[in-house]
């Protein structure tokens, strides 16, 4: 009994993992039929940003709230990988839409050039230039309406852009001026570390669970159940769903598919980012920290069904309990006494990579009898 | 968007093709060993270039997991060279063997004892591995982009198996065919490293013309179908799942003997071929040489890999950037690919833009004129 909550609880951490990492992408492949090979990268800058604001809460000023880091983090590296990601939307992705495979070209490109660019330029200024982007995507549309649609408008932009540029620049050389760690470009790895209160453990029905691990599953629920009730519950998220459905007819009716598109694209990327907090607590941070988590996010989508969210997590979790019954080898520690063919078999898969060789090859059988997924999308509007 | 628009006069083909045999004689005395080294690693990927152009460019398969098959050919022939000259190790068998305590060949590697089998193996196997990967996702109408990420995740798991196989293939480490003997000398010498340039750059010829004869006549119209509305292909009658993986398996095919040059010229064979990164270097090569043009893939490939040869050689930082640059690009401004521009109207439009050509009256524009005629 110990033994098999010992395994579901590793199992759920894992599915939990991948399912925040996942979530990001189903929204945006699911219902934009986007292909985003750049989320990993947005994973990554939500994991620096963990970094960098541990980093500024042990400045003097912040030094009393630094045990709640994480949680300000949480919501900064949403929105840091969320403009990012509209910032995506609004260059390249935009003029790609019906494409997906030269979406996906581009969106490598993009992939490469964010992990270079937090390998050559200081996170300090990375920062900056984020804060910049930021204002200057934002502060227009909060003009009043009468500024909005006057001619002279593109001036109002235009100078918004301008106050953005020295905010950014301003805010990078205070940072990289008082916290030295962040002032220079480095390609090494950096360690985020978790705060004293979740460090340890937590006894549950005898054993022993970490904290960050339970920490990762409350984002994750967290997550799955904010990302739900803003999609079913919300006006934006109705007229999100409207435009997965139909997007002629949304457009015909009067719907802005346009900002349904930056909003999607938006809340896709800031999910990233919130994984990327999820991942900062359970490794080193590096540039290439997202690419280990991309393919896998894939299948956890592809076998779900496209445009599910209940497949998604369905799905990461399988995928997540599948891995630990076979890269820890469990099944021979339920079944102590199986034929030695078999748990012969069984150790030869019981490492990490092996799993994975595994569990990949698994989804792809199962794609052979289910090509659409756990939950395949229904309608005639499918075959496109 | 095809060669044959273009016709060129008989002697200037004829000329063309003697200076580049010329070039190719001539190119071990002419370049350094290094480059030289450099230049026939990169003729050995443009094979594997033509390959991704013929799936890709011709028939809309966007494979990201060519690198298996990139690998599977270099693992073939760096085991035939290490299995050749293990005789003074122990067991007769190659010396990393040794360090996991194996002391007998496993099965699988004994026929490659044979000069033969390898030089088949090298590209059969890849071809069936390819064909049988192919078989399984096109027989449930896998297509487009679940089609990449199924190769991706296929990538994913070779990757991960020969990384972990020590055993059987040295896992992380690959197989070394620098110090190994072929016909009494050693690989990485000078005087086989100029035979093995030779050897790609005659491949790489063969390669186009096969590649060219794939794509004509029905079956490359077949291809062509299948890549511009694979339903009409259906109800027409054909069975696209044939044409997908017989283009599929020949690609594998041409990645096999792509990675067994490169292995021998490289000196090694390693899981690193079958990095995701790679894989999708692969594409990003024939986009930019032009996708469709068999000719833009060599190009491609040999290109972009001087280029990143020699802009990391200066300023390593700035590679990533510039390949990253060169994939948006060549998405958004460049579909076609260079060669692609080249052929079809680019040059005369951008002359047109600075007005150093005159504009071709074409059917819509005259219609517009008649129109206002009509209108007085």
């Amino acid at each position: 009994m110990e033994l098999l909550l010992d395994s579901l609880f590793n199992g759920v951490a894992i599915g939990s993992v991948l399912l925040v990492a996942a979530l990001g992408l189903a929204i945006v492949f699911g219902l934009m039929g986007v292909i985003n090979l750049a989320h990993g990268e947005l994973m990554m800058l939500g994991a620096y940003t963990t970094y960098v604001t541990q980093l500024i809460f042990k400045l003097p000023i912040l030094k009393p709230f630094y045990n709640s880091y994480i949680i300000v983090s949480i919501f900064l590296a949403f929105i840091v990988s969320g403009v990012v990601g509209i910032l995506l939307e609004k260059t390249i992705i935009r003029k790609l839409y019906g494409s997906p495979l030269e979406t996906l070209l581009a969106t490598w490109g993009v992939s490469l050039i964010l992990q270079q660019f937090v390998r050559s330029v200081p996170l300090a200024y990375g920062t900056g230039l984020v804060i910049s982007l930021l204002i200057g995507l934002f502060l227009p549309t909060t003009f009043p309406s009468k500024i909005k649609e006057s001619i002279n408008f593109k001036y109002f932009k235009f100078s918004s852009w301008i106050f953005a540029a020295l905010t950014g620049v301003l805010t990078g050389s205070v940072i990289s001026s008082s916290v030295s760690k962040l002032s220079r470009a480095s390609a090494r790895n950096v360690d985020v570390t978790a705060p004293s209160w979740m460090r340890g453990q937590v006894e549950i029905i005898g054993t022993a669970f970490p904290k960050t691990r339970l920490m990762i599953i409350v984002i994750t629920l967290i997550s799955v159940i904010a990302i739900t009730l803003f999609l079913n519950q919300s006006a934006w998220g109705m007229r999100i769903r409207a435009v997965t459905q139909n997007r002629q007819m949304s457009d015909c009716l009067g719907i802005s598919t346009e900002k349904v598109d930056i909003i999607t694209f938006g809340i896709g990327s800031g999910l990233a980012g919130v994984a990327g907090v999820a991942v900062s607590l359970l490794g080193s941070v590096g540039p290439n920290v997202g690419g280990n988590y991309i393919v896998g996010c894939f299948m956890v989508v592809v076998l779900g069904g496209v445009g599910n969210l209940l497949g998604t997590v369905l799905a990461s979790f399988g995928i997540g309990i599948m891995t630990d019954l076979i890269g820890a080898g469990r099944l021979l520690s339920i079944w102590p006494d199986m034929p030695l063919p078999l748990s012969n078999t069984i150790n030869f898969f019981a490492t990490t990579s092996m799993a994975r060789v595994m569990i990949f090859a698994l989804i792809v059988i199962f794609l052979q009898f289910k090509p659409t997924g756990l939950f395949p999308q229904k309608g005639r509007m499918v075959e496109n | 968007m095809s060669l044959s628009k273009i016709k060129f006069d008989k002697k200037i083909v004829l000329s063309f093709w003697i200076i580049l045999i010329a070039l190719i004689i001539a190119a071990p005395t002419l370049l350094p060993v290094f480059r030289l080294n450099l230049l026939g690693r990169y003729l050995s990927l443009s094979i594997v270039a033509l390959g991704v152009d013929l799936i890709w460019g011709y028939t809309g398969l966007l494979s990201l997991g060519q690198g298996i098959f990139f690998a599977l050919g270099g693992y073939c022939a760096a085991m035939y060279l290490q299995i050749t000259s293990s005789s003074e190790f122990p067991n007769n068998i190659p010396e990393f063997f040794a360090l996991y305590g194996v002391e007998k060949l496993p099965f699988f590697w004994e026929p490659f004892r044979s000069p033969v089998f390898t030089f088949l193996a090298i590209w059969i196997i890849p071809a069936l591995v390819a064909g049988l990967i192919g078989f399984l996702v096109f027989r449930n109408r896998i297509k487009g982009v679940y089609f990449s990420i199924l190769t991706q995740a296929s990538l994913l798991v070779f990757f991960n198996f020969f990384n972990g196989q020590q055993k059987l293939i040295n896992g992380t480490n690959g197989l070394k065919t620098d110090v190994t003997q072929l016909f009494g000398q050693m690989v990485g010498s000078e005087s086989m490293q100029r035979i093995f340039f030779w050897i790609t750059a005659i491949l790489v010829i063969a390669a186009w013309f096969f590649a060219k004869w794939v794509v004509k006549g029905r079956f490359g119209n077949i291809l062509i179908g299948i890549r511009d509305d694979e339903p009409r292909v259906r109800f027409t009658g054909y069975n696209p799942v044939i044409f997908k993986t017989i283009i599929f398996s020949i690609a594998g095919g041409l990645a096999g003997i792509s990675g067994a040059l490169y292995t021998v010229q490289s000196g090694i064979v390693s899981p690193q071929f079958m990095t995701v990164p790679f894989s999708i270097e692969m594409v990003i090569w024939v986009a930019v040489g032009g996708r469709g043009t068999l000719l833009g893939a060599i190009l491609g490939a040999v290109f972009i890999n001087y280029a990143k040869s020699l802009v990391s050689e200066a300023l390593p930082a700035s590679w990533m950037f510039i390949q990253g640059g060169l994939f948006i690009l060549v998405v958004t401004a460049l579909p076609e690919g260079v060669l692609g521009w080249i052929q079809g109207d680019g040059p005369r439009n951008l002359l047109q833009r600075f007005g150093l050509k005159r504009k071709i009256e074409t059917y819509p524009s005259l219609e517009v004129n008649n129109k206002e005629g009509n209108n007085e």
